[in-house]
């Protein structure tokens, strides 16, 4: 890679009691690219999203924004440096409305509650959850409410969206509406995505790029087609299929 | 769409409050000493309720040893007015410091080690005893015998030394009561009032959406124990004296918190309405006990109206009393 890419992650381990839960795993995502990191349950892709989030600090390893160290730094830190992230199990403000759920991700860039209601509403407008802005997040369906993870995580204004299954549940149409909508945001805010997900369709829709990891460790790297067509990857993962779409 | 915090831009919430503010402002001009001075232990309940519900209510943080701020509060300013002659005003102001201090170091020790929760609530249970205990060894104070104020009879009421007639502690206690609920409305609609509830509800998801967490629940326990500071040196001031026993006493961290709970944890009315409600009953059992000769009967009612109202009314009798208004027709 010629220019240095947004997020470099460095050899990068982590180990629960007996468990090398990430082993020695480096990659990076480019400015405004799209990067999905794939593996089997337990492969450790939470793990990595959370020594990457600054929610665990990696044994060993470097994680690097815009060249800058991040290793250790806390959440609201690494969420100030421009990393924001969705949880797998959503974790809504239950209580607040959507709106308000929205404005406390906008107050990051802003101390004024107009500016942070007025990017709130353009990016619940963006993301279709407008009509829903009155209502408290506890009466959202499941999908609504991973979208409104991702709208408070928008607010934050990031240059690096960390989207851990954020498909998980959605029927076919609605994975396509939103691979849509991600593949432009992604475009307009020139904002880099990295994402989990185990739902092939979007991840092959979607990314420039995928790391496939297994047991901890990186097994293969490239763009969809050619980690489809990977023989080790087809074992682990994907199973016996033919193809992998 | 107004965000959900700004109960007072529904018109009809806004014209009903007009109308009670303009009915407290006469009332002690019609009313008799008794029912001032019931009113007067009314709004003590409901500004200290609001100071606690800031914590509680709105950043989640239970406290349940807030006698301890009022005990500095109403301690510091005595002790300063017995010993130096220093006028109540700039006592409180110390108080306020003092107790401001000890909310930030007992809340900073706590989440410093990632003591929450329950254990949170422990420890601020056992800050207020040990304090209790240390007052009733603290002979600059008086320790365990309590500490007096002098007593003057005036003709006039003299508020600059905080030396008068409970229509003057009536008028005073209104008026921070109607600040801390300009203060708590002002703040809720500022990004400090969003951090708090959002920590509330979820820390970890709050400090992912970049909220420093420490900072703000700090921030809600300073805020919050220097206002109930204020309450205390009034206290002082109206009772002229002291006791370790009752002023830090647990059964008085029961009182400050029983109001906003019983009137709606987290709502801005909620602890007024609530110190109306059980102030009233209370003192109504205490007339009704006392006339019909029954000791007990009181702490019996009281008590079951307490269960009552927790199980029809779990969420707080704001959200009930709103709906029997029609206060929330405006809200979309």
């Amino acid at each position: 890679m010629s220019v240095r890419p947004l997020l470099e992650v460095e050899g990068i381990s982590k180990r629960f009691g007996g468990l090398q839960a990430v082993d020695e795993v480096s990659f990076g995502v480019p400015h405004g690219t799209i990067v999905a990191l794939i593996g089997p349950n337990g492969a450790g892709k939470t793990t990595i999203f959370n020594l990457i989030a600054g929610a665990l600090r990696c044994d060993t390893g470097a994680v690097r924004l815009d060249g800058v160290d991040i290793v250790g730094l806390r959440p609201d830190l690494a969420c100030g440096a421009g990393i924001a992230r969705t949880f797998q199990v959503v974790r809504p403000f239950s209580t607040l409305t959507v709106l308000d759920n929205v404005m406390v991700g906008a107050f990051k860039r802003t101390r004024s509650t107009v500016t942070a209601h007025r990017t709130a509403w353009q990016i619940l407008e963006r993301l279709g959850l407008a009509d829903k802005a009155g209502t408290t997040a506890m009466s959202l369906t499941l999908p609504e409410r991973k979208r409104l993870e991702v709208a408070r995580a928008l607010a934050t204004r990031p240059k690096l969206l960390l989207l851990d299954e954020v498909m998980a549940g959605l029927r076919p149409a609605e994975i396509d509406v939103t691979v849509k909508i991600f593949a432009e945001l992604s475009r307009e805010m020139e904002l880099a995505i990295l994402l989990t997900e185990h739902v092939m369709r979007a991840v092959m829709a979607l990314s420039h790029h995928i790391v496939v990891v297994h047991h901890g460790q990186k097994i293969c790297e490239g763009p969809p087609e050619m980690v489809a067509r990977d023989p080790q990857v087809i074992a682990c993962y994907l199973g016996a299929a033919p193809t992998g779409t | 769409m107004k965000s959900s915090i700004s109960p007072l831009a529904s018109r009809r919430v806004a014209l009903a409050l007009a109308l009670f503010v303009a009915a407290m402002l006469v009332l002690p001009l019609f009313a008799g000493n008794y029912v001032v001075s019931i009113l007067v232990v009314v709004l003590f309940s409901a500004y200290v309720g609001q100071a606690w519900n800031l914590m509680m209510g709105y950043a989640g943080q239970l406290s349940l040893g807030h006698a301890l701020y009022v005990g500095l509060g109403a301690y510091v300013s005595s002790g300063l007015f017995v010993h130096y002659g220093l006028p109540p005003w700039i006592g409180m102001l110390a108080g306020m410091a003092v107790a401001g201090l000890a909310g930030i170091a007992i809340a900073a020790l706590s989440f410093r080690f990632g003591v929450t929760g329950v254990y949170f609530a422990l420890l601020t249970i056992a800050f207020a005893e040990f304090t209790r205990i240390a007052f009733n060894h603290f002979g600059w104070v008086g320790g365990s015998s309590g500490l007096y104020l002098p007593v003057v009879t005036l003709t006039h009421d003299d508020i600059v030394h905080l030396r008068g007639s409970p229509r003057m502690f009536y008028y005073v206690l209104l008026a921070l009561t109607l600040a801390a609920l300009a203060l708590s409305h002002l703040l809720l609609g500022q990004r400090i009032g969003f951090y708090w509830r959002a920590i509330r509800e979820d820390q970890e998801a709050a400090q992912a959406a970049g909220i420093d967490v420490f900072r703000y629940k700090i921030a809600a326990a300073a805020l919050s124990a220097t206002m109930t500071a204020i309450a205390g040196t009034l206290m002082a001031f109206y009772d002229n004296n002291l006791y370790p026993d009752t002023t830090f006493g647990i059964g008085r961290s029961i009182d400050i918190i029983t109001a906003p709970i019983i009137g709606g944890l987290g709502t801005l009315f909620g602890p007024i309405l609530g110190a109306f409600v059980l102030t009233t009953l209370s003192e109504t059992m205490t007339s009704l006990s006392a006339s019909l000769g029954v000791n007990g009967l009181k702490q019996w009612i009281y008590g079951a109206a307490l269960l009552v109202i927790v199980m029809l009314q779990p969420a707080g009798l704001w959200p009930w009393f709103k709906t029997f208004l029609r206060l929330d027709e405006e809200r979309r």
